[in-house]
């Protein structure tokens, strides 16, 4: 008489699958933690502020009106700065993805500015574009300008090929074949690259602010961190924080926008 | 239009892969191209369009392209060559848009086009959204949209299923019998050539030359696979190709 057994089940896992509510309760486990460590005095005051108190520091900086008027700034100072420098790396990656000469001229001087601290130059940038907003422009662009340059020349590179010969194969003129087909096709490796340039933008903006700005995200937790003031630093971070959420989901929001073939 | 290759021959590299190939594909006619893999038909097909230049010899277009012509040398690919950004219709589309026309007679077309490819329901579909028999339709759509003067077909069934094969072979003898057209048909597949060719060029292994010429003179529209004089051609052209097919087949890639 031979054993019946069923077969076991060995498959499954390996697929991230989407869990929205963890990410929030790790979160949330991580500030009650905080707040009872500090409230208890197993935490020093010296070593953590309490959250709590960073949210009522940020209240007060909500009420008296002084979050605006460090925000604007801020904002502008990243819109300005990420769009030029976006933009300019962007084509410049295009040109490097589409002509030999500019890329055997270009990548190396790319690949020489890239691991440079943009901040160490900030005092040269000050002299070159003033200590006004066009240093802090010039920061944000010139540290936006070469993640975007990689990203795009290699999403150009990743364009279909047999797109391209279709394209001349149907007789169509160079400018349409750049538009019609590589720019689409590029777009999901420029817009993943857009993810990682903007978020170096807001890690610049608080080296932007360094020099010469009385008001601004960046002066402000600066500010606190020569006072030693934690709440204040803290309540900045977070401020931070929020903006790189925001600016990741708008990109989201324009990847499902523009790159809604995909599926 | 006709096209005619003289003496071209072609190497890469210091592999040769095309050895002075002489050939004419007459107005009106489905010439179909087999060989062995790695004889160079596919080269051979992407010099006929312009989209590579060969070593030596030329070829030449005899006669003026049919009125209303915007693209004489026009290609369907073996992996169709679609923009997955954009619709049927906009795929069709993206091939006359570099021309002189009008909105209406551009829409004039693409319905036309849709209509004779029995794809008029999916003019708003996406390339995903689509079997890969119906993308290929589609990249037949676009072919004919542009009213070419021969037709370079590259393998166009070979990433399909052997039942869609079928379809779309009729579907292509029903378009070829209602407006007679020209092309070159790249294939692999016996079967595929004893169905659509008028004239069937079979290519040596590498390099590629001619070494015959058969032609099957029953219409397009009345062949019958089980005819015996059909299966006899196709048998016979496997006893030119089985020994090189073998070769190639056990030969070790050294390019």
């Amino acid at each position: 008489m031979s054993e019946i057994r069923p077969v076991p089940f060995r498959g499954g896992g390996f697929r991230p699958q989407v869990r929205r509510w963890v990410g929030f309760v790790v979160f949330v486990l991580l500030i009650a933690i905080a707040e009872w460590g500090t409230r208890t005095g197993w935490i020093s005051n010296l070593t953590l502020p309490r959250p709590s108190d960073v949210l009522a520091t940020f209240g007060e900086l909500w009420q008296s009106g002084l979050l605006f008027k460090h925000l604007l700034p801020s904002l502008s100072r990243l819109a300005v700065g990420a769009a030029l420098g976006v933009s300019v790396g962007v084509s410049v990656g295009v040109l490097i993805g589409l002509f030999s000469y500019v890329r055997a001229g270009l990548v190396p001087v790319v690949a020489a500015l890239f691991p440079i601290p943009k901040i160490a130059l900030l005092p040269l940038f000050v002299i070159w574009f003033g200590i006004d907003e066009g240093s802090k422009y010039a920061l944000i662009a010139f540290g936006t300008f070469t993640p975007t340059v990689v990203a795009t020349y290699g999403a150009v590179d990743n364009v279909d090929r047999t797109l391209i010969r279709m394209g001349q194969s149907f007789g169509l003129t160079w400018w349409s074949i750049v538009r019609k087909i590589v720019l689409p096709g590029a777009m999901p490796g420029i817009l993943s690259g857009l993810r990682i340039s903007l978020a170096i933008g807001i890690i610049l903006l608080v080296a932007a602010e360094m020099l010469g700005a009385e008001y601004g995200i960046g002066a402000y937790i600066l500010e606190a961190g020569s006072l030693y003031d934690l709440e204040r630093l803290f309540a900045g971070v977070v401020i931070l924080s929020i903006l790189g959420v925001i600016v990741s989901s708008a990109i989201t929001m324009i990847e499902k926008r523009l790159l809604r073939w995909r599926g | 239009m006709e096209l005619r290759l003289k003496n071209v021959s072609h190497a890469y590299g210091g592999t040769e892969v095309l050895r002075d190939i002489t050939l004419t594909i007459p107005e009106g006619k489905i010439v179909c191209i087999v060989g062995p893999s790695g004889c160079g038909k596919s080269t051979l097909l992407r010099m006929m369009g312009g989209l590579e230049k060969p070593d030596a010899g030329e070829i030449l277009q005899v006669g003026a392209p049919p009125e209303g012509c915007l693209n004489p040398l026009t290609y369907v690919f073996q992996d169709f060559a679609l923009l997955p950004w954009r619709s049927v219709a906009g795929n069709i589309a993206l091939a006359l848009e570099d021309h002189r026309l009008g909105r209406r007679q551009r829409q004039a077309i693409v319905a036309d086009v849709l209509a004779r490819t029995g794809l008029s329901d999916f003019a708003g579909a996406l390339p995903r959204q689509l079997s890969g028999g119906m993308k290929q339709r589609v990249a037949i759509a676009r072919a004919l949209a542009v009213n070419p003067a021969v037709m370079l077909l590259d393998e166009p069934l070979s990433a399909l299923d052997a039942q869609t094969r079928e379809l779309l072979m009729d579907d292509l003898i029903g378009l070829w019998t209602r407006a007679p057209f020209t092309a070159v048909y790249v294939t692999h597949n016996l079967a595929e050539a004893v169905r659509l060719g008028h004239a069937i060029v079979v290519l040596s292994r590498r390099p590629g030359a001619i070494r015959e010429l058969v032609a099957i003179d029953a219409p397009l529209e009345a062949r019958d696979m089980s005819d015996p004089g059909l299966a006899a051609k196709q048998q016979h052209l496997w006893h030119l190709m089985r020994d090189e097919a073998r070769a190639a087949d056990a030969e070790l890639a050294d390019v």
